[in-house]
């Protein structure tokens, strides 16, 4: 019972961590299924984090917040949808540059905010609640359901998205214009409005996951607060092979990883042959990035088909050319 | 006549006016420049080097200006310098440990301009570092973290495992030792200076363990702010996480660094400028522990105030034997004191502390 206690509390804290990655990483495939590589990603986290941060502070109300954290990122999103799009801008450089210009503006925005405290008004609908019932679940009660409500609203995002993809008229269209856009635009579907509606609510979601820091996980501002996790996020797109179900499982396996090295920290370890050794902890802090690694050689053997890169990624397309 | 003499009194007022008008002039032409590790809106280390700042330009009237997120990498360092010094700077500040090596590069190129280098060891004509003794007021905190511990157990955050680190630790569990003989410290250590979400999994992983304190040496708030969440209490670190922490936070070691700038500044509009290494501790004001918060219980406040004044009047050297490592071995023997090289190299645990310090095998 105290293992499972343990166990119960670990996955705990990494559901709460795999939450910010989930967010970001659903808004990234939403954004990579359309057929844009987006490395905005850490950019409009931060917008997001500090404008939801301003709101909530100013305004005490944690939903309005919330939806202020969503324009930010979307409005991130916009301005790389309009070079991308509309002005047929290179996808890489493009993304590169609104992380950059996140970050900035972030750290413009936030200035005044770094010694604020978030009112209790704002934090409120975000607080971890149980469940009646299923939060007594061994293991999975403390995980799942006893968790923040934006922890929830990220896994059902999750399912939304998946069933959106794979089961509707909309998701088949998208998809299709991310593997080949001039069919796509042949059999007559408006490829431009797709690719903003997409697109921005791509970077709706990345704002949300930054958002999740600055309102739920550390209700405070700090510059660069989300420390590189945009930058996971990235590859996470890829660990789940562009399918939001599987998100969910690489992003709280992400969480865990980046803690379970503190677990393993003061654990003596017997060796072979007598006596007992500690991990180091910087080799465990190399985890992470040693499983996204692993994973993509895994991909690029397995050419397994339904788990290729969208075909036309990061390619602009040219109507006039077909 | 008369109107002579009024007319010489008024070219002498005005002399006057312009005479002293030019020592204010003398000391708002000086320009100060700054080259910050972080941003200054991080809360914490960069934070306080920029109170520092603020503090420096309302004492002495000078001018400053500031460069942040400057990454330790040779050249952008010194292009960060180079640009202040080109800005018309002649006294330069950089607050990183790894800024130590472009800033002395600069002090040889520029022998004119006066160089500081916070955390550091290097000296030459121009160019002193300096520091604060924060292990001093870190073992008053150890001292409230002691009392207020009820499980025994503290937990401390630990950014990287360097002697400075190390050494705050050590002291901190000194503290905690000196009031309460059973009780231990568990260090985990993130191997980063500034991550939020990574320091408050480590805060929470120790208070799944069973920690009812959480001591932090790392930049952000975020391990408060798990205490806070927990129910448990906490020690902050270089500015007063209070508001972070309403309920949890019990106090911090605080820096203090206008107390060096204005010292050093001052020396150089006086002609009194020496290089020097700076490292003071809570007698000069360069460090000291914030104001113990209400969650502190009874006592705390007599017990540390105790143990300040006889570190201010130097009857009590905290890292004075018989000290023993957390393996059991004795280190230090008894009645011998630990040098400031020494202080400068630790490399292992004193008694009571649960982890190690990284070397790499």
């Amino acid at each position: 019972m105290e293992m499972l206690n343990t166990i119960g509390l670990f996955l705990q804290s990494t559901v709460q961590m795999g939450t910010i990655l989930l967010f970001a990483t659903l808004g990234g495939i939403l954004c990579e299924r359309v057929g844009h590589l987006n490395l905005g990603i850490e950019g409009m986290m931060l917008m997001g984090a500090v404008i939801g941060f301003y709101t909530g502070y100013h305004t005490g109300n944690g939903w309005v917040a919330f939806a202020a954290a969503a324009v930010a990122g979307g409005f991130g999103a916009l301005i790389y949808a309009v070079i991308t799009v509309t002005f047929l801008g290179n996808q890489t450089v493009t993304g590169l540059v609104l992380s950059i210009f996140g970050t900035g503006f972030s750290s413009f925005v936030g200035l005044p905010l770094s010694t604020v405290t978030m009112p209790q008004s704002a934090m409120a609908p975000f607080r971890a609640f149980k469940v009646p019932l299923l939060s007594k679940i061994p293991v999975l009660g403390p995980a799942i359901f006893e968790q923040s409500v934006y922890v929830h609203i990220g896994l059902i995002l999750a399912i939304v998205m998946y069933v959106y993809l794979n089961k509707t008229r909309f998701g088949l269209n998208l998809r299709a214009i991310g593997e080949n856009p001039a069919s796509a635009d042949a059999s007559g579907i408006n490829i431009t409005l797709y690719k903003y509606i997409h697109i921005i609510i791509g970077g709706m979601l990345c704002g949300l996951g930054g958002a999740y820091l600055t309102l739920v996980y550390v209700p405070l501002w700090q510059d660069g607060i989300t420390s590189g996790m945009g930058w996971i996020a990235v590859t996470l797109i890829i660990f789940s092979t562009w399918n939001p179900l599987k998100a969910i499982i690489s992003a709280y396996l992400f969480g865990a990883l980046r803690s379970i090295g503190f677990k393993l920290q003061n654990i003596q370890i017997p060796k072979i042959g007598g006596g007992t050794f500690i991990l180091n902890s910087q080799l465990l802090n190399m985890l992470p990035y040693i499983m996204t690694i692993v994973v993509l050689v895994i991909i690029a053997l397995r050419k397994k088909r339904e788990e290729q890169p969208p075909g036309w990624l990061s390619l602009p397309y040219y109507r006039e050319d077909r | 006549m008369f109107k002579r003499i009024i007319a010489l009194i008024c070219v002498f007022l005005l002399a006057l006016a312009v005479f002293s008008g030019c020592d204010n002039a003398k000391n708002s032409d000086l320009k100060v420049g700054f080259v910050y590790i972080g941003a200054i809106g991080d809360g914490g280390y960069t934070y306080a080097h920029n109170q520092g700042r603020l503090a420096l330009e309302k004492e002495l009237g000078v001018q400053t200006m500031y460069v942040e997120n400057v990454s330790e990498d040779l050249a952008t360092c010194k292009d960060a310098i180079v640009g202040l010094i080109d800005q018309g700077c002649t006294i330069i500040y950089v607050n990183s440990f790894g800024h130590g090596d472009a800033a002395f590069e600069c002090a040889a190129e520029y022998p004119d301009v006066y160089f500081g280098h916070a955390t550091g060891y290097l000296l030459a004509d121009n160019f002193s570092n300096y520091m604060g003794r924060v292990y001093e007021p870190r073992y008053l905190s150890g001292i409230a973290a002691g009392l207020n511990t009820v499980s025994g157990k503290i937990g401390y955050v630990a950014a990287m495992p360097i002697a400075e680190v190390v050494r705050g630790i050590n002291a901190f569990t000194l503290g905690v030792r000196s009031v309460n003989p059973d009780a231990t410290v568990e260090v985990i250590w993130t191997n980063t200076w500034y991550d939020t979400t990574l320091e408050k999994s480590a805060a929470q992983e120790l208070i799944n363990k069973g920690c009812d304190v959480i001591a932090q040496h790392c930049d952000s708030t975020a391990p408060q702010i798990a205490a806070e969440e927990a129910g448990v209490k906490s020690i902050g670190y270089n500015a007063s996480m209070l508001d972070a922490a309403p309920k949890a936070y019990l106090t911090a070691p605080l820096f203090h660094w206008g107390t060096f700038y204005i010292d050093d500044v001052k020396s150089i509009i006086d002609g009194k400028y020496q290089s020097r290494a700076y490292w003071e501790g809570l007698k000069s004001g360069m460090v000291s522990l914030d104001t113990l918060s209400a969650n502190n219980v009874d006592g705390t406040a007599e017990k540390v105030e105790e143990a300040k004044k006889q570190i201010e009047d130097g009857s009590l050297y905290i890292f004075t034997g018989p000290l023993k490592d957390n393996a059991g071995s004795e280190k230090v023997a008894a009645g011998v004191a630990m040098t400031d090289a020494e202080l400068q190299a630790f490399d292992w645990f004193v008694e009571g502390v649960i982890g190690t310090v990284p070397t790499g095998n």
